[in-house]
């Protein structure tokens, strides 16, 4: 190397060789983010070409069978509807509430912050171990049975935590000059609450409410510990009634050896995804016309 | 809102009606009180409850065999509760799990925060939600279906149930919690810091590799332990997938029975309230509960403590 071109005479051989490693660094990170793209395709493929054919509307409108064409998931899906109009009762309220009383009213103490981290490390507490304490308290000390009622207070308990960090999270983004303005006019908390921040809280709420939701309804651990694993031909007609679920009918149909269920499992897989799906699209199309018109 | 106005217009305030709204507003307040404190009594609910119905186990099978015994036959006779060949099961399929999602997802994240150009972030990221929203379920049946018949093409000895298979699925399943926390922390990286590694002459994945990353890592750790806590408490999957055989063995060829596995599987059975079994499910639930709550607290004790401020 020449002693009076050192930068250069140092530095262009090494330019190639860290470009040539960039470009595999590169190739390297686009090949992982194709994995997840990848798994998503082929689980799709998948669940579509073994489930199609067995998706029609009989299907949807029939009790599960032994004999597989003759089977349906009518009980499961009006199993999946009760429980999740239940838990959308109880967890919204409560969500709500914490969130206001957390951003609106908590002082900044000790017990706030315990609260705080209290609901961070509820969100990650595996579902299985909400079920078993549902099964231990509510279907076993509080005497509910395996009801519909005791699964929906278990998955209520389960969301709670993705409730109140949604709603804390809209709550926060209402501007404080609404909450001035409304104080000038002479409003108290409460009032300023109930007239300026839920209203414009509402669509956030709302699109974390079906998020939490959308989560519940795939959940088949801790119903399972609830409900076990019930064949029912008769649809739930109260909250004290045992019921069963589309996770769970699903799993039902998995755990089977013959092909023949594994088809019904994937026709009951398109079902499932299709609910979730639109769901989602619904909690999308909410945020973005909110988006719209605070924009405005 | 409609009391006070009505109160402007007219010039008057009653003073009955502000009394009774101030009586309101003071209940709610309460009420919401309420509904916060709630959720440690969640907490403090899952603890009892736990703890109460473990102990009549443990009365019968001391905590110390429970612990360190090597055979876990509770429903079969010669019957022996030790949790060891559940533990490691279930550490099993969540190294598995860990050697697909924590380098591939930080790959990803790093992509997405340092390479990709807005358009393809748009695009991807809400691929990684739907994967992120799939029900574990689905994920079983996937694994079970799909991917193990495809790796036994491969593995001529690999079993139908087994820990690979569930374990690899388990891997992109968190991907998207590892990639999402972890680039969250790339993301709050301050934009002077990639600018002045620009500037000295730093090529693109000089500045991701040895200033994003090093600046980043609490939150990536952090990422990372989540994800392993998910994958320790994950349910339906490994269910589906890795078996119900309660066995020692590190070998992911095998059939093996997680803990949660277990927990379904006994709870799929209806066990009488009060009985041994259905005691059983309560003291793996205990020890999945402090093993999860343990990784949590530290992975918030990571982000806290080894936190860069800028």
């Amino acid at each position: 190397m020449e002693s009076n071109n050192i930068t250069s005479g140092q530095l262009k051989p090494r330019r190639v060789l860290r470009r040539t490693i960039g470009g595999f660094v590169y190739g390297l990170f686009l090949l992982s983010v194709c994995v997840g793209i990848v798994g998503l395709l082929a689980l799709l493929y998948e669940v579509l070409t073994t489930g199609l054919p067995w998706l029609n509307w009989q299907f949807i409108t029939d009790y599960p069978s032994r004999h597989p064409e003759e089977a349906g998931l009518f009980s499961a899906l009006m199993g999946t509807v009760w429980l999740m109009a239940m838990t959308a009762i109880f967890t919204v309220p409560v969500g709500v509430g914490a969130a206001i009383y957390l951003e609106e009213y908590a002082p900044r103490n000790l017990f706030t912050r315990i609260i705080e981290i209290n609901v961070a490390n509820l969100a990650g507490v595996p579902s299985i171990v909400y079920g078993l304490l549902g099964l231990a308290l509510f279907v076993t000390w509080f005497e509910l049975g395996r009801s519909i009622l005791a699964g929906s207070m278990t998955l209520s308990l389960l969301v709670l935590p993705i409730v109140i960090l949604a709603s804390r999270e809209a709550i926060r983004a209402v501007p404080d000059s609404y909450r001035q303005a409304a104080y000038a006019m002479g409003a108290d908390q409460w009032q300023v609450i109930k007239g300026v921040v839920l209203p414009s809280a509402l669509p956030g709420i709302l699109t974390g409410t079906i998020l939490a939701m959308s989560r519940a309804i795939g959940e088949a651990a801790p119903v399972i510990a609830i409900s076990a694993l019930v064949y029912l031909t008769f649809i739930p007609s109260h909250p004290m009634e045992r019921f069963t679920v589309l996770p769970i009918q699903i799993y039902n149909w998995v755990a089977r050896p013959q092909d023949e269920f594994r088809g019904l499992a994937a026709a009951g897989i398109i079902v499932l995804l299709v609910i979730l799906l639109s769901m989602n699209a619904i909690a999308v199309f909410l945020r973005n016309k909110y988006q719209i018109r605070s924009e405005e | 809102m409609g009391v006070n106005s009505n109160n402007v217009m007219t010039g008057r305030t009653s003073p009955r009606r502000r009394k009774s709204a101030h009586f309101e507003g003071a209940i709610v307040k309460w009420i919401f009180f309420g509904c916060a404190t709630l959720s440690i009594l969640t907490t403090v609910a899952i603890l009892v409850t736990l703890i109460y119905q473990a102990s009549s186990f443990f009365f019968e099978v001391s905590l110390w065999e429970f612990l360190t015994g090597t055979r876990w036959t509770p429903i079969l006779k010669p019957r022996a509760y030790g949790v060891l060949p559940l533990v490691s099961g279930t550490l099993l399929v969540t190294l598995i799990a860990a050697a697909v999602a924590l380098p591939i997802g930080l790959m990803t994240a790093i992509f997405l925060s340092e390479y990709a150009p807005d358009k393809i972030r748009r695009i991807i990221k809400p691929i990684l939600e739907i994967l992120a929203g799939i029900p574990t379920v689905v994920y079983g049946y996937f694994a079970l279906t799909f991917v193990t018949p495809l790796l036994q093409g491969i593995f001529d000895n690999l079993i139908i149930f087994n820990a690979l298979s569930a374990g690899l699925v388990m891997g992109v399943m968190i991907i998207p919690m590892v990639s999402s926390l972890s680039e969250d922390a790339m993301m709050s990286v301050p934009r002077s810091l990639r600018e002045a590694a620009y500037a000295l002459g730093a090529t693109r994945y000089e500045v991701s590799l040895r200033v994003i990353v090093p600046a980043a890592l609490s939150g990536i750790i952090a990422a990372f332990i989540l994800a392993l806590s998910r994958a320790i408490g994950e349910t339906m999957l490994v269910t589906i997938a890795a078996g119900a055989t309660p066995r020692m063995s590190f070998d992911p060829m095998e059939s093996i029975q997680t803990m949660t596995a277990y927990i379904v599987q006994l709870s799929l059975g209806e066990a009488p309230v009060g009985s041994l079994e259905y005691n059983t499910i309560f003291a793996v639930g205990l020890l999945l509960f402090f093993m999860t709550f343990v990784m949590n607290l530290l992975g918030f004790w990571v982000v806290r403590r080894f936190r860069e401020v800028y």
